[in-house]
């Protein structure tokens, strides 16, 4: 079969499953044409201008939206994979509907990134940060680290690597690319005072000494030296400092590029959000786009799906927020506990394979800075029993906490009386199914048009 | 009454939510009115006096890092055993509770030897849910639930008894049908998820068995374990699936 019949059999799949409404057609068609051509992604990228690939643990799906956000006020127009199939299935599944001229802006899982970089050649790749996470799929955290090593080291790579210096391990992957962009927080103000548990980088990548921090930002994120072998954060050249939170609206800071510094208003909570602004800044800063356009971009950005999305649940305000590891969620509740009125939640825990079938990392998330300001929890998902007893153990009284495995039921349960918003914490295939539900009821867009 | 626990290298061996263990330690001490007193110890820290020492699982590298400190305590820790602690290692923890482990590269990383296993790492992963049927003292059975997640295949020496006989998941080495080891006062186990909280009645075991060393016979007042039993339930009917 000739290339092209390829392509229209892949892209006959993905007319098929929208119009069928089994899904986005974000994944299959991919997958189909992958196994007609192994070659494909790369055959397809040759028709991009350029490609951006952005990778990390926690913040890929905001962080690609975001930079959308900016690049497409730039006035380019851009093939995505904004339904967040992020794997080479959903990369290729993207590139099936690719226009001439588009520029390729993917986020890509950060355990298929060598693969999916060696196909695609991008001219720049963003970096975020390495987080603990699901190790029953991913392995350990340094296993991880030494495959991006590799392949930023390996002849032939030539992608600018965008990469926040704050975490020492992306810090030293970055420092082993043959060019670079790195970006930062520069703001004691912002900083805790001590470590959070779930902290993982917290050795010297260099010489195993146990590093040294001036400012803790976030897990193990911040201001880091080697008191060893003197290896030491360099500073950044995108830089958010003066950092403000204003409640759970938006977060301001003033953004300091290489060509200018400029205020941004975020329009959504939570320091993990100034960092998903600042790779998405630096990205479009290596796609030569002027400060103003950048900050303009960021403060017109809305949240992706999931990820701090605002709802309203039988007539009372509700947030949707995706969780899925233990320095992700922590930033989560770190952000709801600033604001210290009582709080209804919502918690749904699966144990998919997409979501991690090792629930263990729930017993790594700082719940305990929420209890005082509990009102009441639901918690639901096939494991919601385990979820409750987590609240049980860090301090929740069990007479506050309903269990309700099936997703309707507990979102039944909530109640829609409150004026105080609702606050539902969901891992990936409970938030997917929950927002199925909400979409039935008519109170959500489907996954793939909402992105 | 109080419970003294030394937490091992809480910095390195903390990979699989060791920190769950400790909360549900302390919670199940304190709502009987037992105080209870963590310590860590850290690399070069002296030992502190316990009636509990507990080692968790660590990366590869984080374990290295700490196997030769261990080394050097394991005097220390068999004298402590001798004198009635109790001992629980969990993964990686529980592997170096053993002779030896041996790497994929025919590297051996020496463990104290506290107890009568040696362990071999093997070409692949052993993931997945986990039910144990136990056994600890005569006649009274009971069900362990977890999460396990290595690659070295451990086997007990003659006439050691592993923690439970295996109903789902691999246990020790996939083949003896057993899991991990229980040799007196000392529990070994690849169960993580993390092991204590939705089995409150090892938890207990425990806490009775670490705290009758110094104290002689304790009776612990029955707590209201609705929620564990339940996730124990669930847990146990997801492994089966």
């Amino acid at each position: 079969m000739l290339f092209t019949a390829k392509l229209a059999a892949a892209r006959a799949t993905a007319t098929a499953t929208r119009l069928s409404r089994a899904g986005g057609g974000t994944t299959l068609p991919g997958k189909l044409l992958l196994r007609m051509e192994p070659d494909a992604i790369g055959r397809l990228a040759g028709r991009l201008t350029s490609t951006t690939v952005i990778s990390a643990t926690n913040g890929k799906t905001t962080t690609a939206k975001m930079a959308a956000a900016v690049l497409e006020a730039d006035g380019r127009r851009l093939c995505r994979n904004a339904g967040g199939a992020n794997l080479t299935s959903g990369v290729a599944s993207a590139l099936l509907a690719a226009g001439r001229g588009e520029e390729g802006l993917f986020e890509v899982d950060e355990a298929a990134l060598p693969a999916v970089v060696d196909a695609l050649r991008p001219g720049q790749l963003v970096l975020g940060n390495l987080f603990r996470d699901q190790l029953d799929r991913y392995g350990e955290l340094e296993l991880i680290g030494d495959r991006w090593r590799s392949m930023v080291s390996a002849p032939g790579f030539g992608a600018t690597v965008i990469h926040n210096v704050d975490d020492p391990l992306v810090a030293s992957i970055g420092a082993a690319a043959p060019a670079a962009i790195t970006f930062g927080l520069e703001d004691d103000g912002a900083a805790r005072t001590t470590m959070q548990h779930a902290a993982d980088s917290k050795w010297c990548p260099r010489c195993g000494t146990r590093l040294v921090y001036e400012a803790v930002y976030l897990g193990h994120l911040g201001r880091w030296r080697c008191p060893a072998c003197r290896l030491e954060r360099p500073r950044p050249e995108v830089r958010a400092t003066a950092v403000r939170a204003d409640g759970l609206e938006a977060t301001e800071f003033r953004l300091e590029l290489p060509r200018g510094d400029v205020d941004v208003r975020l329009p959504i909570p939570g320091l993990y959000n100034v960092y998903n602004a600042l790779a998405a800044a630096a990205a479009c800063v290596a796609h030569g786009v002027s400060p103003a356009v950048i900050g303009g971009g960021l403060e017109r950005f809305s949240a992706a799906f999931g990820r701090f999305e605002r709802i309203t649940l039988s007539g009372r305000p509700a947030v949707l927020l995706l969780v899925k590891n233990p320095a992700g969620t922590n930033e989560v509740i770190r952000t709801l506990a600033a604001d210290a009125r009582p709080k209804t939640l919502l918690l749904a825990l699966n144990d998919r394979i997409a979501d991690g079938r090792d629930v263990s990392w729930i017993w790594d998330v700082d719940f305990e800075e929420l209890v005082e300001q509990v009102d009441s929890v639901v918690a639901t998902g096939t494991r919601a029993a385990e979820m409750a007893l987590r609240l049980k153990y860090a301090g929740v009284s069990p007479a506050r906490i309903a269990v309700e495995p099936q997703l309707g039921h507990a979102l039944d349960a909530l109640g829609g009386e409150d004026d105080a918003p609702a606050y539902l914490l969901a891992t990936y295939t409970a938030m997917l199914d929950l927002r199925g539900l909400l979409e039935q009821r008519g109170l959500v867009r489907p996954y793939w048009e909402a992105a | 009454m109080k419970l003294r626990v030394c937490h091992l290298y809480p910095e390195h061996l903390n990979i699989y939510a060791d920190r769950g263990n400790m909360a549900v330690l302390t919670h199940r001490c304190e709502w009987r009115g037992i105080s209870c007193r963590i310590d860590g110890c850290g690399p070069g820290d002296p030992l502190p006096e316990a009636d509990l020492y507990y080692l968790g699982g660590g990366q590869d590298r984080d374990q290295r890092l700490i196997a030769p400190d261990l080394l050097l305590r394991a005097g220390d820790l068999a004298a402590a055993v001798a004198g009635g602690a109790a001992v629980l290692g969990v993964c990686g923890g529980y592997q170096l509770l053993g002779h030896v482990y041996r790497g994929h590269q025919g590297d051996e990383m020496p463990g104290i030897g506290l107890v009568d296993l040696e362990t071999t790492a093997g070409p692949t992963r052993m993931i997945g849910n986990v039910v144990l049927r136990c056994e600890l003292e005569p006649g009274r059975r009971r069900t362990l639930v977890g999460f396990e997640n290595h690659a070295g295949r451990t086997r007990l020496g003659r006439g050691l008894s592993p923690l439970g006989q295996v109903v789902h998941g691999h246990g020790n080495n996939g083949e003896d049908g057993g899991e991990g080891v229980r040799d007196g006062r000392v529990v070994g186990t690849y169960v993580h998820g993390p092991l204590l909280p939705k089995n409150p009645w090892l938890a207990d075991w425990l806490i009775q068995t670490a705290l009758e060393h110094r104290k002689g016979h304790v009776e612990l007042e029955p707590l209201d374990d609705t929620l564990e039993r339940e996730a124990q339930r669930v847990a146990e009917a997801l492994a089966a699936r």
